[in-house]
C-alpha cells in the first residue's frame, strides 16, 4: 500500500466539553480512577447533606405541622428515622442572634445603625462612587452617631452594653477595632521607622510584644489587670475593656502591614519631598502615606479578616457575641442538643462576612496589578 | 510657617527634645500606673510577690501526660504542666498541619480539576470560619460519641468513646534503654553518612544509597537488638471496669479537639503558602528538568521543592507562631494548657493577676522567639548560597 494513502486518525479533541473533560478529569488512568472515586464520594455525600440541611429539615414547623418552640418538637427528635436539621432554633432565637438582649422597643436604633454602617462603608469600598466626598464626610462622623444611637444619650434612652449581643457585638468589636487600629498602626509604623532611636525602640518593643503573645492573654489583661491600673471611681465598661485589648492587638499587626507598605516606597520620594522643603509630617501625610497605604490595602483587609474572626475570643471573657449567643442557646434546656444547627448558622454568618472581605481584597489586588488608579487614600 | 525659634530649628536639638519628652511622658505614665496599682492592690488585700507559686494548687488537672499531677501539688507545677500541654498540642499540631498542608497544596495544583476544586472549597471554609468555632465544633462532635460502654473499637485495641481515645500503653522493661540508645546512635550515624555521601558525590559523582542504608540503620539494627534482648516491651491494654476504662493510654477529647481544629485550620493556610511557593518556581525549571529526562517525582523532589522552600519558609514560620499562640484557645474546651491551667484556674484561686499574666505572657514571648530563632536558622540554610 502506498504511504500517502494511509489514513491517520484525527488528533484527540482538546477543546469543547469532551476535550475539557479529557484534559481536566480523565487525563490518564490514575487521574480517571481518582475522578471516579471523588464522584462516588460526592454522590454519597451531597444528597445526604442536602437532605439534612434542606429537604428533611424543619424551618418553622415540624412534620406534624406544629410550630416548633423547643427541641422536643423537632421532627428528628419526634421520629429519629426521618427528619434533618431543626432550623427552628435559629428562627425562634433570631432576634438574639442579631441584637442580643437589646430592648425590643429600642431595636429600631440598631437597625438604623446597621443601615448607616453599610452607607459609611460604601465610599471606602467603592472608589468610583458618585459624590464620594460627601459620603466620606458621613463615614467620618458615623462613629459618633453610632455611639449615641446604640449607647444612648442626646435624647435616646440609655441601653447598657451588657444588653448588647450577637451580631451587634461582633460588628461593633470588628469595626471599632479596625477603625481605631488604623491610625494607631500608622503612628506605630512611622515610629518604628523613625530616626529617633528611643521612639523607634519603644515602637518596636510594643509591636513585637503584642505580636508575641496570644490575643486571649491581652483580653485577660484588659479584663483582670486594667481595673487595677486605673484610679478608683473610673469603672470601665466590660465591652470597652475588651475593645482596648482588641485595638492594641490589631494596631500592632496593622503597623507591621503598613511598615511593609512604607518600605516599598522608593527613597527618591522622600528625597524629592525633602528637597521641596516639606517638614516630616507634611512629607508623610501628603507624599509617603497615601502611596504606602494604597499598596498595603490588600494586606490590611487580610489582617482585618483575621481580627473579625478573632472577635469570637471575647466569649472567653464573658461577652456574648454571635458565637456566645449560640453557646448560650445551647445551654438552654429548650434547645439542648442542637449544636450542629447552631454552629452551622454561626459559621455561615462568619463565612459570608470573611469570604466577602477576602474576595474584595483579591479584587483590589487585581486592580492594583493592572495599575488603575484607585483613588483610595 | 517655619518657626524661627533659632535653636528649635536645629535638628539635633529637636531630636533630643522630642525623645526626652517621650521618655518623660512614658515614665510619668508608668509612675501613675504603678502607684494606682499598688494602691488598688493594698485596698483589695492582695500581696504581691512570687511566694504563691509554692502554695498547693488544690485542684486537679485531667490531662497531664508527662507529669503526675495531684491536687496537693504547687502552682509552680501547674505552670509546668501547662507549658508542657501547650508545647504538646503546638508541636503535634505543627507537624500534622505541615504534612496536611503540603499534601493539600500539591493536590490543589494537580491537573485533576475535581480534586483541586475540592481542596479549594476546604481551604476557603477552613480559613473563613473562626478557629474558636472550629475548636468548639470538634469538641461537641467528640463528646457526642457513644458512651464508654458502647465505645467504638478499632482492631480490638483502640477504643473511642466520649471520654476520649483509649489505646494500649507501652511498658518499657529494663533492656529497652539499650534499644533507644541504638536508635539514637543510628540516627546520628545516618546523618553522618548523609553528609559524607553528599561530599563524595560532589567530588567524584559517585552516588551512595543513603536512603536504604539509613532505613536499615534506624529500623533494622534496633529491631534485631530488640529481639536479642528478649523483646523488653509489653503493652498494658485498657480494660472496661465499671463505668470507665482502667489502664492503657488515654487521649482526652479536649486534646483531640484542639489537635484536629488547630491542624486542620492551619493546614488550610499552609496549603495556600505551599501552592504560592510552588507556583513561584518558573515553568522553565520544570521543562528543563523534564528535558534532561528526570522522572516526575524527581523533578518535584530535586528541582521544584528546594526552590519553592525559599518562598515557603518565611510565611510558614509565622503560621507556626500563629498555631502556638492559637493553642491558647484550649481554655474554651477545658484543655489544661498554660492559659487555662495557670492563667485561668491558678489566677482565680490565688488572685495574683499581675504575676500570673506576666508569667504567661513572658512564656509565650519566649516560645515565639525560640520558634523564630530556629526557623531563621533553617531559612538561612535553604537560601541561595552565593559563591
Amino acid at each position: 500500500m502506498n504511504k500517502i494513502n494511509e489514513v491517520r486518525k484525527p488528533p484527540v479533541a482538546t477543546t469543547g466539553i469532551i476535550g475539557w473533560l479529557r484534559i481536566n478529569l480523565f487525563f490518564n488512568w490514575t487521574n480517571s480512577l481518582i475522578t471516579l472515586f471523588v464522584i462516588y464520594c460526592l454522590y454519597q455525600f451531597i444528597p445526604w447533606i442536602l437532605d439534612w440541611t434542606i429537604f428533611s429539615a424543619d424551618f418553622k414547623y415540624n412534620y406534624l405541622g406544629e410550630q416548633i418552640t423547643n427541641q422536643e418538637m423537632c421532627s428528628r427528635n419526634l421520629d429519629p428515622e426521618n427528619g434533618g436539621a431543626c432550623w427552628a432554633v435559629i428562627y425562634v432565637r433570631f432576634y438574639q442572634f442579631i441584637y442580643g438582649f437589646y430592648p425590643k422597643v429600642e431595636v429600631w436604633r440598631v437597625n438604623i445603625a446597621y443601615v448607616m454602617l453599610a452607607l459609611a462603608l460604601l465610599p471606602l469600598l467603592y472608589a468610583r462612587l458618585p459624590y464620594r466626598k460627601y459620603f466620606l464626610y458621613f463615614t467620618y462622623i458615623f462613629p459618633v452617631i453610632a455611639y449615641f444611637l446604640l449607647n444612648g444619650g442626646l435624647g435616646f434612652a440609655e441601653v447598657s452594653t451588657n444588653k448588647w449581643g450577637g451580631l451587634l457585638v461582633t460588628l461593633v468589636l470588628g469595626c471599632t477595632g479596625i477603625a481605631l487600629a488604623f491610625p494607631i498602626g500608622i503612628m506605630l509604623a512611622l515610629g518604628r521607622r523613625s530616626k529617633l532611636p528611643v521612639i523607634s525602640m519603644m515602637c518596636t518593643l510594643f509591636i513585637e510584644f503584642i505580636r508575641g503573645v496570644p490575643l486571649i492573654t491581652l483580653l485577660f489583661f484588659g479584663m483582670v489587670m486594667l481595673p487595677l491600673f486605673l484610679p478608683e471611681g473610673i469603672d470601665m465598661d466590660g465591652l470597652v475593656r475588651v475593645l482596648v485589648a482588641v485595638t492594641l492587638f490589631q494596631s500592632a499587626y496593622m503597623a507591621e502591614v503598613i511598615r511593609g507598605g512604607l518600605q516599598a516606597i522608593p527613597p527618591g520620594q522622600y528625597e524629592a519631598a525633602k528637597s521641596l522643603g516639606m517638614s516630616y509630617w507634611r512629607m508623610n501625610l501628603l507624599i509617603i502615606l497615601p502611596q504606602a497605604i494604597r499598596i498595603s490595602i490588600p494586606p490590611i483587609v487580610n489582617t482585618s479578616i483575621g481580627l473579625f474572626k478573632d472577635t469570637t475570643l471575647v466569649i472567653i471573657v464573658g461577652i456574648l457575641d454571635l458565637l456566645g449567643i449560640g453557646r448560650g442557646t445551647l445551654a438552654d434546656t429548650n434547645w439542648l442538643g442542637l449544636s450542629y444547627e447552631i454552629y452551622f448558622f454561626v459559621s455561615l454568618v462568619f463565612f459570608i462576612f470573611t469570604f466577602g472581605m477576602s474576595r474584595y481584597s483579591l479584587y483590589l489586588e487585581k486592580k492594583l496589578k493592572t495599575g488603575i488608579n484607585m483613588g483610595a487614600d | 510657617m517655619r518657626s524661627n525659634l533659632g535653636f528649635f530649628s536645629d535638628e539635633k536639638f529637636r531630636s533630643i527634645f522630642f525623645q526626652t519628652l517621650v521618655v518623660g511622658l512614658f515614665a510619668l505614665g508608668l509612675f501613675f500606673v504603678i502607684s494606682t496599682t499598688s494602691y488598688n492592690l493594698e485596698k483589695r488585700n492582695i500581696a504581691t510577690g512570687w511566694s504563691f507559686l509554692q502554695n498547693p494548687a488544690g485542684f486537679d488537672i485531667s490531662f497531664s501526660p508527662f507529669l503526675e499531677f495531684k491536687s496537693t501539688d504547687t502552682h509552680l507545677k501547674v505552670y509546668f504542666v501547662g507549658v508542657l500541654n501547650t508545647l504538646l498540642v503546638s508541636v503535634t499540631g505543627c507537624i500534622a498541619a505541615t504534612i496536611l498542608g503540603f499534601i493539600l497544596g500539591i493536590i490543589r495544583l494537580s491537573s485533576n480539576w475535581l480534586l483541586s476544586r475540592l481542596v479549594y472549597i476546604y481551604v476557603e471554609f477552613s480559613r473563613n470560619v473562626p478557629l474558636l468555632l472550629q475548636i468548639i465544633l470538634w469538641y461537641s462532635i467528640l463528646i457526642q460519641l457513644p458512651r464508654v460502654k458502647q465505645s467504638l473499637q478499632i482492631l480490638d485495641v483502640f477504643y473511642i468513646s466520649n471520654r476520649g481515645l483509649y489505646s494500649p500503653r507501652p511498658i518499657f522493661e529494663s533492656g529497652f534503654s539499650y534499644v533507644s540508645i541504638a536508635i539514637v546512635l543510628a540516627l546520628i550515624s545516618s546523618f553522618l553518612i548523609n553528609r559524607w555521601a553528599k561530599k563524595r558525590q560532589d567530588k567524584t559523582g559517585q552516588q551512595f544509597p543513603v536512603f536504604s542504608s539509613s532505613i536499615g540503620l534506624i529500623f533494622i539494627v534496633p529491631l534485631i537488638l530488640f529481639f536479642i534482648l528478649g523483646s523488653p516491651l509489653s503493652f498494658e491494654h485498657p480494660e472496661l471496669k465499671g463505668f470507665n476504662f482502667k489502664g492503657g493510654l488515654v487521649i482526652r477529647p479536649e486534646f483531640i479537639a484542639m489537635f484536629l481544629a488547630l491542624s486542620i485550620y492551619t493546614a488550610a493556610f499552609i496549603s495556600e503558602i505551599v501552592r504560592a511557593g510552588i507556583m513561584s518556581v518558573s515553568k522553565g525549571q520544570r521543562e528543563a528538568s523534564a528535558a534532561i529526562g528526570l522522572k516526575q517525582t524527581w523533578i518535584m523532589r530535586l528541582i521544584i521543592i528546594p526552590q519553592a522552600l525559599r518562598v515557603i519558609v518565611p510565611p510558614l514560620t509565622s503560621q507556626y507562631l500563629n498555631l502556638t499562640k492559637n493553642s491558647s484557645l484550649g481554655i474554651a474546651v477545658g484543655y489544661a494548657d498554660l492559659v487555662h491551667g495557670f492563667g485561668g484556674i491558678s489566677l482565680n484561686q490565688t488572685g495574683q493577676a499581675i504575676e500570673c499574666m506576666a508569667i504567661v505572657m513572658a512564656t509565650y514571648l519566649s516560645i515565639s522567639l525560640t520558634i523564630s530563632f530556629f526557623m531563621n536558622i533553617y531559612n538561612r540554610s535553604i537560601q541561595f548560597k552565593e559563591k
